[in-house]
Order: structure tokens, then sequence, then C-alpha cells
């Protein structure tokens, strides 16, 4: 029996998750007593894995599975389990991971705890703490089925390297003609770009930026940062930017090391939605906006000086720096 | 075609979130309860599929009679029928089991879910039911056209959007972006009226055990006080969040 971890590659890389979550599965399997196995799925460099405490790769080489499908990648994932005979499952809270974590749990009966935010509080019962209520509060839950899949909040509990001897072998799961009859046709997906999913640092923008049109100084602040660009609810609704952009608690959740606030006045939903990010800065005018009770630093000021004078500290910061 | 709506009843998104009974549960004392905002943009794009291509669209939720406002919500804002398991939804498992006997016996065509509950957040509901009866699923989608037994869903990704083509019977885990945020509807007078008349079918759960439960709940730790920089003095923001918080 052994921890068993699905870690996610792109172009035959590892996404920046994969290296967390099998920290984490290292984690668990430490407390469980065994060690940690990774699947994973057309990655070039598999053995790297090693870094992070994972003590076996079983790594697919499979053209059918160059793009991600759900179905297939659960089946895949779920006959590495069996083959290993793991009762522990690791998960990232990447999108297509989200997309396959049901699949996988109702193949296997088993229990799937989502937005896990720290190492097991116990392996007998097994208790896991996670966000409920979008982040206003957090649950301990149990997991009293046979299986255990537990899903790892992004950025929550990072990389820990742990160098580990480890072997890779190949598999070749049985693919199902069934699992395919979901098919890609055309995705359409920023490059060379960070996503607010794996962003260190996400810059958003509000209402107070009173309209697209000022957007250009949100993007600039972005690229110098190497960050991700956000905005808040209202802009999105008002089809200023993409709704991708959205964070918040109907939007997505940012867990960035840096969240940078601009025009936003802080609704509790915003809050909810970015309050897993280490630290938070808000620029905004008005000294009463609620965001300034939930920032760590602050400025009160308009984003109209504050944010190119920003930008202009910033590149020399970053040229001294280089 | 015939479309199954789930509900999922949830607080209110202003709500303040607050527990009870040492912990262990959640506090409902003043709590406004709303259809599951994500579960609303796909009742909405329900009601185009029923206007313009004449679908007929049930509503279903698995939930004590306290849910039945919600229900009756979206009975008038146009669904046909409701059903209401009655059984307090205790996990994801659970919930997917009960909906998945709704789906095999009504021979819904397609299932349309939110991708999670702003509530618990567990975002396994619809792939779930549609792995337990062999349904096609797409989950976090933003589009979805029906043409035929065919669907065009385009789902986000991380950083961009993925176009997916599969076919009926199909399960929809949706999200802002099925129909734009002004198109979602309020239910009129009429609609009001109309709901009391349309049958609200309440039925009891099939015997099914939870898989996890939450034993304990906690609020986050209070905020320290926030270090106000002054506009003139950017040099100072930057040095503190690179020797301070170590984030550039």
């Amino acid at each position: 029996m052994s921890v068993l971890v699905y870690t996610e590659s792109e172009n035959g890389k590892f996404k920046k998750n994969a290296h967390e979550v099998a920290s984490y599965a290292y984690e668990v399997a430490k407390q469980l007593g065994t060690t940690a196995t990774a699947i994973s799925i057309n990655a070039s460099k598999a053995e790297e894995l090693g870094d992070f405490g994972i003590s076996k790769v079983l790594n697919v080489s499979n053209d059918q599975l160059k793009t991600f499908n759900a179905k297939a990648f659960a089946n895949v994932i779920g006959q590495a389990a069996e083959k290993e005979a793991a009762k522990v499952i690791i998960l990232s809270s990447s999108a297509d991971t989200k997309f396959l974590a049901p699949i996988l749990t109702a193949q296997l009966e088993a229990g799937y705890v989502p937005n896990v935010v720290s190492a097991p509080e116990s392996t007998s019962p097994f208790k896991v703490k996670r966000t409920v209520f979008s982040n206003k509060g957090f649950a301990i839950t149990e997991i009293s089925s046979e299986i255990k899949i537990v899903g790892v909040s992004n950025n929550a509990f990072g990389n820990a390297e742990n160098k580990t001897a480890t072997t890779v072998e190949s598999f070749e799961p049985s693919l199902k003609d069934d699992s395919f009859t979901t098919k890609s046709i055309e995705i359409d997906k920023v490059v060379g770009k960070a996503t607010i999913a794996d962003a260190d640092i996400v810059v958003s923008g509000g209402r107070g930026l009173k309209g697209p049109e000022n957007w250009g100084m949100i993007e600039e602040l972005a690229e110098v940062l190497g960050a991700a660009t956000a905005c808040s609810k209202p802009v999105s609704d008002l089809g200023w930017r993409p709704h991708g952009e959205h964070v918040g608690q109907t939007g997505k959740p940012v867990a960035s090391n840096l969240y940078i606030a601009i025009g936003i006045s802080g609704a509790i939903q915003h809050l909810a939605g970015v309050s897993s990010s280490k630290v938070k800065v808000v620029i905004n005018t008005d000294p009463e906006a609620p965001f300034f009770k939930a920032a760590d630093y602050g400025i009160v000021g308009d984003a109209f000086e504050v944010v190119p004078k920003l930008i202009e500290k910033l590149k020399e910061f970053k040229a001294q720096n280089a | 075609m015939k479309i199954l709506v789930c509900l999922s009843n949830v607080p209110d998104t202003t709500s303040k979130i607050n527990f009870t009974d040492g912990d262990t549960k959640f506090d409902t004392n003043g709590v406004q309860f709303v259809i599951n905002p994500n579960d609303e943009f796909g009742l909405t794009r329900a009601m185009w599929f029923k206007e313009k291509q004449g679908a007929t669209v049930h509503v279903a939720t698995v939930g004590e009679a306290s849910t039945e406002p919600t229900i009756r919500k979206a009975l008038a804002i146009g669904a046909d029928e409701a059903i209401r398991v009655n059984a307090v939804p205790t996990d994801g498992f659970f919930v997917a089991e009960q909906l998945a006997e709704i789906v095999k016996n009504g021979e819904y065509d397609l299932v349309i879910a939110g991708r999670e509950s702003i509530d618990y957040n567990g975002g396994m509901v619809p792939g779930i039911l549609a792995t337990l009866l062999g349904m096609n699923f797409v989950n976090t989608c933003i589009s979805l056209e029906i043409d035929g037994n065919n669907a065009t869903a385009t789902r986000e990704i991380d950083g961009g959007k993925e176009k997916l083509a599969t076919t009926l019977p199909l399960v929809i885990g949706g999200q802002k972006g099925l129909v734009a945020e002004s198109d979602l509807r309020i239910p009129n007078m009429r609609g009001i009226m109309m709901a009391r008349q349309k049958k609200l079918n309440v039925v009891e759960p099939t015997s099914s055990n939870s898989v996890t439960a939450d034993v304990k709940f906690e609020k986050p730790a209070p905020k320290g006080k926030v270090t106000l920089v002054d506009a003139d003095n950017i040099d100072e923001l930057i040095n503190l969040l690179h020797n301070e918080a170590k984030v550039i």
C-alpha cells in the first residue's frame, strides 16, 4: 500500500502544482508509514519528482492522452491506484484535476475532500482541514471510505524538498473507447503569461478604474511583476474584462503569494475569494473601503497617480535586483 | 428535450458565516437562503432552451422542507415541475446518488448543476452523478449549445477556455458564462402565482451512506491591522514587499 499522487504535466513538463502535491503526498505517506508513488501522463522528466519525496513514478506515454480528457485521465489514475493498492490519492486544485476528481471518486466509490489546506490532522480516523463557505470558514472533515481522495488547495501546503531515490516505471493502462465520447475541438489559451491559478502575483482591478480603456496600466504593472491580471465581479459583469478574470466567491479563487487590489472596494464576496492569498495590497481613494480591513499593506490614493509611479519604481527595483 | 436543473439551497453571498453547537454546525440564524449562484446560471440557460427549443425543465434539490422557498423561486422563474428529496444533504456523494435516482427515473437528456455550491464548495455532485449513470460530463461550463443529440460546450480552463464536442445524455457543471449576470431573472407576480399551482413532488431518499463528515468548523483568524503607506512614498511599499513580506 502506498499513497498515490497525480502529478500534472503540460507539454511534457510538470506543472507548478505537481511539486506541491508530490510534497503533500510525501507528508501523508510519512504519517502512514509508507511511501509515495506518482502517476504522470506523458511527462518527460518523471525522475525529478524524487526531489519532492516520490519513491516511484508510474509514467504513461500515450499519444491518445496528449490532450486532456477527464474521463480517460480519471481511468488511468484509477488503474494506477488499483495497481498500487493505494488507499489515499492526492490531487491538485487545477481546473483539469477538479474536472476528473469526481469521475475518479465515483469510479472508486471513494470519499473526496477538495480545498484541503494542510497536512492531515490525523490519519486514523482520517481527518483533513479544508476551506468551506468560499473561504469564509474552515472545516475539519473526516473521510470514512476505504479509498480517500484529498484535493490540495493551490499554494496552501507549498513545496517541500525531500531528496528521495526514485524509480520510473512505464505504465500502460487500458483505455476504453467510451472515454472519448467528449472531444476537445478547440483550446484558446494565453501562452507565456501567468494564469490566476498558478501565478505568484496577481494584479486585480475594480470599478475604481472607471473603464476598460484604463487597463493598460494594470497590464503593465502585471508585466513588470510577472503577474496574472484579474478583476472584480462588477468589472466582468460590465464586460470591461473577460469572465475568466473575475475573482471572488462566484468567480475564481486566488491563492497567490501577493495580491494587489486596485480600485476594488472589497465586497465580502470578493474578500472571501481572495482571502487565501498570503499578502494583500490595496490601492484605493476611499480610506473607508472595506478592503483596508482585509489587506496587509495599503495606499490611500488615486490609482491613476499611484499605479504609474509604482510601475516606474518597480522597474528601477527590478533593474537593481536583476 | 427533457432537462433537470439541480439546485442547492445556500446562504446568500453577502452572509456572514458563524458556527454554533461548539463549532460543529453552521449557524443559520439570520441567514437568507438563495438558489446557489452557479445553479441559477444553469437554470436561466435551461429557460432559454425551454423558450427557444421547446425543452421541458424540471428542478430538483436534496433538502428538508425548509428549502421549499428556494424551489418555489425556481418554479416562479419558469421551471415546469420540481422534485425535492426529503433528506439533509450530508455530503456530495450522497447528494449525487439521490439525484442519480431521479435522473434515471425521469429519463432526462440534459442535467445542469452548478460547478460547486458556494457553501461547502465540494464541486463533485455533477461529476459523480454523470459517472454513476454513464452520462457525458463537462465541468466549469461557460457556454452550451444543443443541436439534436449533439452538444457543444465550452469550459473554463486555467488560463483560457476549451471547446468540447459531446452528445446527450449529458451532465453540465455550470457557472457564470452559461448566461450573463444581466440575463438572470427576477420572478414576476404572474410567475409567483403560477408557481403555486405547479407540482412539487417530495420523495424519500434511497438508502445510502455518507463517506465524509464535517466534524468541526473554524473561522479564519482575525486579520492584523493594515500597514498604510503614503501615496508619495512608493519606495517604502516596495521596501516592505521585498524585505518584510518577501513577496517581490
